[in-house]
């Protein structure tokens, strides 16, 4: 086999692997960001802990009620979906016709208060969840071990990633949706409900997120603080990507799971900032993000 | 779909208008209020524990200096943690590893502070409201990595036992109470600086860049480099506040580089009242008594902060001196 700069492959795959993976949570958060900014006009600060409840609902599911990860895969983001537009109703909503910040610090006092609460009452050594039966295992491709359930959320991530791509962009609602997201008030005098469109949207967006969380109880242990660290990270993305497109944030998602999986091969200690490193050097050369539009 | 970055006028919605002030002289109702303020302060130690209070007025210092650049300056910054806890990383580090004096160890770890806040907030003002706390955020975060890292910092341990040595080689701060009134001048001294940015031109011009950018734009004014200075300014008083906690405690640990310590600040300026001169004080005071008492309730505390937080937001914007100064009709 190759070696590539004196880098046996075998480490190289597993970390492009490993950065893959990452990526794939990257991209599936940054979506539901993008999806919910888009509309709202307001960042989700909540996210990372609603990711963080859908994990634990598919734990729930599987030791309360006996329900596998299977139905787990739906039931989880309906279920977290669901909490996210009683939030929109009851909260978010008043908010919108103040300064989007407030919307920022209202959803860092649901984080909080989301937190302290599974924290409370689950500590935070964390909870196992079982890869399902199906996708134990893996196969060897020669060059290195591919584990079935990492091959899966790969999978699963992108085909949601451009299902939800290809509902915004291609669809009759979808329209209706970047409609709103241009001129509410001139899709409202057509006739289209936009209020109830925002709750949806606010509720699909977090649903995304719960989705992540189901996808990544078995890989990590279901734990409270599980999306706290990770949503900072996510902001990054964001803020790199920049939230003008929504294939922008699925793209710069992989690409920088992957760039962080690269840096812990050729320099371990600067993989935790490296992500931060490149938004810093985009601020300087294209404010805006990537794909965002100049201002 | 389209991104609207409106302007960050966070007090846009805000029924409390505060009337153009004397650039020079302080008003009078605030001078009495300083008085007795210092004069409470003076006898607080021998009724309170002076850990306690000496904790309450780094915490104000902070939460003062965070005010300045969202109360007044209109940008909500969500990493100020970095130059709290990067100061009283530096500062403990100079008391301990290098031997500075007291004095000498906290304007060491305030200039690091500065010059920390000087390059995040070079590269964050490129970008506006929503991203701007995103990108303070994110650079915070790094600055949390490399102090876990870093090998000055001792990671997971933090900087124990550092030494308050002697003030100018001389007076000797190892009692609570010298320490105390070390701790007083410094908070007291950088509330006053505050004050006097606030309100002096350039903080004037401050707040016509909050309550509309293109305006301050057309009138002549660099926004930017506003916007910068003032940014470096409350990084550096942030900064001089850990510092000084860093002396307090003997400790300067990851629990002041977090995350959650850029959102507490946060919450103590919203509680007491964001562009009020009094408020953030009177938040800081009240979220340090609260997490002094609920200690024991453990992850319980951060969900009565959660509580607060979404209260605040929703029903109690203008925190608590805000609501005091509209029934009294007068700025406070």
């Amino acid at each position: 086999m190759f070696e590539l700069l004196g880098i046996p492959p075998q480490v190289l795959m597993g970390q492009l692997l490993l950065g893959l993976i990452n990526g794939s949570f990257y991209a599936v958060l940054s979506l539901g960001l993008a999806v919910i900014f888009g509309l709202l006009n307001i960042i989700n600060f909540a996210h990372g802990a609603l990711y963080m409840a859908g994990a634990f609902v598919a734990w729930m599911l599987l030791n309360y009620f006996g329900i596998g990860y299977w139905p787990a895969l739906v039931l989880a983001p309906l279920i977290v979906g669901a909490l996210g537009i009683i939030l929109e109703r009851t909260m978010l909503s008043r908010l919108y016709h103040l300064d989007h910040l407030y919307g920022l610090l209202l959803t860092f006092g649901l984080a909080l208060i989301i937190q302290g609460l599974f924290r409370n009452y689950y500590g935070i050594s964390g909870l196992p969840y079982q890869i399902p039966d199906v996708l134990s295992g893996g196969q060897n491709l020669g060059f290195m071990f591919l584990p079935n359930y990492r091959a899966w959320v790969v999978v699963a991530s992108i085909v949601v990633c451009l299902g939800t791509w290809f509902m915004i962009e291609k669809t009759r609602l979808g329209a209706y949706l970047r409609a709103a997201t241009e001129n509410p008030t001139l899709v409202g005098a057509f006739g289209v409900n936009v209020p109830i469109m925002i709750m949806l949207t606010y509720g699909f967006g977090v649903a995304l997120a719960g989705f992540a969380g189901v996808l990544a109880a078995p890989i990590y242990s279901v734990n409270p603080i599980m999306g706290e660290q990770l949503i900072i990270v996510v902001f990054a993305v964001v803020v790199i990507g920049g939230m003008g497109s929504i294939m922008g944030a699925i793209i710069t998602g992989y690409m920088l799971g992957i760039v962080e999986g690269l840096t812990r091969v050729i320099y371990p200690e600067g993989s935790a900032v490296v992500i931060f490193v490149i938004m810093a050097i985009v601020l300087m050369i294209k404010p805006e993000g990537l794909f965002g539009r100049p201002v | 779909m389209a991104i609207v970055e409106k302007s960050n006028n966070l007090e846009s919605s805000s029924p409390l208008v505060e009337p153009v002030t004397q650039a020079a002289d302080m008003s009078k109702l605030h001078k009495y209020i300083f008085a007795i303020l210092l004069i409470a302060l003076i006898i607080l130690p021998f009724f309170v524990y002076p850990i306690f209070a000496m904790k309450v007025m780094c915490f104000a210092l902070f939460a003062a200096a965070f005010n300045l650049l969202l109360g007044f300056g209109g940008l909500l910054s969500f990493g100020h943690a970095a130059y709290f806890g990067g100061a009283s990383y530096v500062a403990a580090h100079a008391a301990k590893v290098w031997g500075f004096t007291p004095e000498l160890a906290v304007l060491t770890g305030t200039a690091a502070a500065a010059l920390l806040g000087f390059a995040i907030g070079s590269l964050a003002i490129r970008r506006q409201g929503i991203y701007f706390a995103m990108v303070t955020l994110a650079f915070a975060q790094m600055v949390y990595f490399v102090a876990i890292q870093a090998k000055f910092t001792g990671g997971e341990d933090g900087i124990q036992g550092v030494p308050r040595g002697d003030l100018f080689g001389i007076f000797s701060l190892a009692d609570n109470i010298a320490l105390y009134f070390f701790v007083l001048a410094v908070t007291f001294g950088g509330i006053l600086l505050l004050y006097r940015i606030v309100h002096s031109p350039f903080g004037q011009v401050l707040k016509a860049i909050r309550e509309n950018e293109p305006r301050a734009i057309s009138l002549g004014y660099d926004v930017n480099r506003y916007k910068l200075i003032v940014f470096t300014l409350s990084a550096t008083l942030a900064g001089l506040a850990g510092a000084t906690k860093s002396l307090v405690f003997q400790l300067a640990s990851l629990t002041d580089v977090h995350w959650s310590m850029s959102g507490e600040v946060v919450l103590m300026t919203l509680l007491g009242g964001m562009g009020t001169i009094f408020g953030p004080l009177v938040g800081a005071g009240v979220i340090v008594t609260m997490q002094n008492y609920l200690a024991t309730f453990g992850a319980w505390v951060t969900v009565i902060q959660g509580v607060i937080f979404v209260i605040g937001v929703l029903m109690f914007r203008e925190g608590i001196i805000g609501v005091l100064a509209r029934w009294l009709k007068k700025p406070l």
